[in-house]
């Protein structure tokens, strides 16, 4: 695709969408049958499933930990995923992407309850358009609670951009590519602290503020959805 | 990449950070002794050794010929490469870079990548076939803490003292460097934010920010690591932390 002239025209922009609006996202909670959690997310194009297997042994047993569980995460892009065939395996971004992912997650887990043992989670991006990790974390956090494994709080995730000087939420990987500017956060939502926190591209203090709110935003209403998510999984259904 | 810190040790930093002290007489808002050495490697384009503190990391500059990415026919290449050796702490091991030393590498590569300090589009020789790809290899020699900052403050300094190439498809007069990033990164202590942590602090510490800032004080790049968490009133004050002590840094690059 070539750059447009404008990624937004008349307030809008290529999708349609408004500047301060979610991709459409689905949240499904406990879809796979052997893990001990799961959940699938899709968000706008992107499809993305994680499971999560634990607290369970660790092995190798020299990897234990006397007085904690270990969390593990894989973030992982299947090979045709993507435009160009991704080479299976991981590559750099995504050992970075694990341990990102990995750091946004640990704070809300009481990892001390279960010693000697880990908890692993593994993300599998099947299709991907800008925000995998956001997507592939707000899944993670719901399989987690599908797994029973105790939390604080949820942690919902989702980048903000800046595209034609305006701020947005939610970057489509045309917007990523042609914009100046990509943030992805996480969050815990009801103490709105920040787990996860990187960005690249250019930011004037200002415009560093407003994009934090604005994500702000967008995790809540993620938070909600992976509520109900859950809710849908776990609520008491009436016996006809 | 942590070392282990003793609970004695632990509780002693932590309840310094509440009265705003720090194990090496520091205030919070203070950096080690930054120092920065160019040019000590003459088989590199451009080199730099930086210390802040005890902690030490070169960063060498080699410029080669390559055919440039499909979707970037007219610009030139950058690839940043950091490497944990093990003479520069009992914690590192040889092999292939683990998460954390390519973290610190990535890490780097944004805040050089994102504020354009690299004029790339004028590394193009012919459009399509032929460009020059930058190479910045990040050698951690003594690490003592904060290899973030060490690392991008090294290979700013390398760029900055890169010499051109001695090749005819060179044309240009000057390795073209158009803006000067720098890297600052900002621990979080029993609540208390503190910049430059040193290796027993980063041992406790229970998150850090490290934000790269250009001149005018506007943000290029941002990563979080460790396991805590940040608040939206200690994020501004990150930034604030960021842009004082990063002009502070810029100004030993010369």
């Amino acid at each position: 695709m070539e750059k447009p002239e404008k990624l937004i025209e008349n307030g809008m922009r290529l999708d349609g969408r408004m500047p301060d609006e979610l991709r459409p996202l689905r949240i499904e909670a406990g879809i796979l049958e052997r893990a001990d959690g799961s959940a699938y997310v899709e968000l706008g194009a992107n499809k993305v499933l994680a499971a999560v297997y634990g607290p369970r042994e660790m092995h190798p047993r020299h990897h234990q930990q006397p007085d904690t569980a270990v969390l593990r995460c894989r973030y992982n892009m299947a090979p045709f995923s993507v435009e160009e065939r991704k080479r299976p395996g991981p590559d750099r971004r995504s050992v970075e992407i694990s341990k990102v992912t990995r750091e946004a997650l640990e704070p809300v887990l009481f990892l001390e309850l279960y010693p000697r043992s880990v908890i692993d989670v593994f993300i599998e991006v099947l299709q991907a358009d800008a925000g995998t990790r956001t997507a592939g974390i707000n899944a993670a956090a719901v399989a987690l609670a599908d797994a029973g494994v105790p939390m604080r709080d949820m942690v919902s995730s989702v980048a903000v951009g800046k595209i034609d000087d305006t701020i947005v939420l939610d970057l489509t990987k045309d917007e990523d590519n042609w914009g100046t500017t990509d943030m992805p956060i996480a969050m815990v939502p009801r103490k709105k602290l920040i787990t996860l926190l990187q960005m690249d591209g250019h930011f004037t203090k200002e415009e560093f503020g407003q994009a934090l709110d604005l994500a702000f935003k967008g995790c809540e209403q993620i938070y909600e959805k992976q509520r109900q998510a859950l809710r849908e999984k776990y609520a008491i259904k009436q016996e006809k | 990449m942590y070392e282990i810190v003793s609970s004695v040790r632990r509780d002693y930093i932590a309840d310094l950070a509440r009265q705003d002290k720090r194990i090496d007489t520091r205030t919070m808002d203070q950096f080690r002794e930054v120092s920065v050495e160019v040019g000590p490697i003459k088989s590199a384009q451009g080199s730099a050794l930086v210390k802040i503190g005890k902690t030490q990391v070169i960063a060498g500059i080699k410029m080669e010929h390559a055919e440039p990415f499909p979707d970037k026919p007219d610009s030139g290449m950058l690839v940043v490469n950091a490497e944990l050796l093990p003479l520069a702490s009992p914690t590192f091991e040889p092999g292939r870079p683990d998460e954390n030393a390519i973290e610190l590498a990535r890490v780097v590569d944004r805040g050089i990548r994102e504020s354009n300090a690299i004029d790339l589009d004028k590394l193009v020789i012919k459009s399509g076939e032929d460009v020059w790809a930058v190479f910045i290899d990040i050698y951690v020699l003594d690490h003592d803490g904060n290899l973030i900052d060490a690392s991008a403050l090294a290979a700013m300094a390398a760029l900055l003292n890169t010499e051109p190439p001695e090749d005819e498809a060179w044309t240009l007069p000057e390795f073209p460097i158009q803006k000067r990033p720098v890297t600052v990164t900002v621990a979080k202590i029993n609540n208390k934010l503190m910049v430059d942590p040193c290796l027993e602090e980063e041992g406790v510490m229970e998150a850090r920010i490290s934000i790269a800032t250009i001149e005018d004080g506007s943000i290029c790049a941002i990563q979080k690591g460790g396991i805590g968490w940040f608040s939206l009133e200690e994020l501004e004050q990150v930034y604030e932390l960021a842009k004082v002590e990063g002009a502070e840094l810029r100004a030993k690059l010369g």
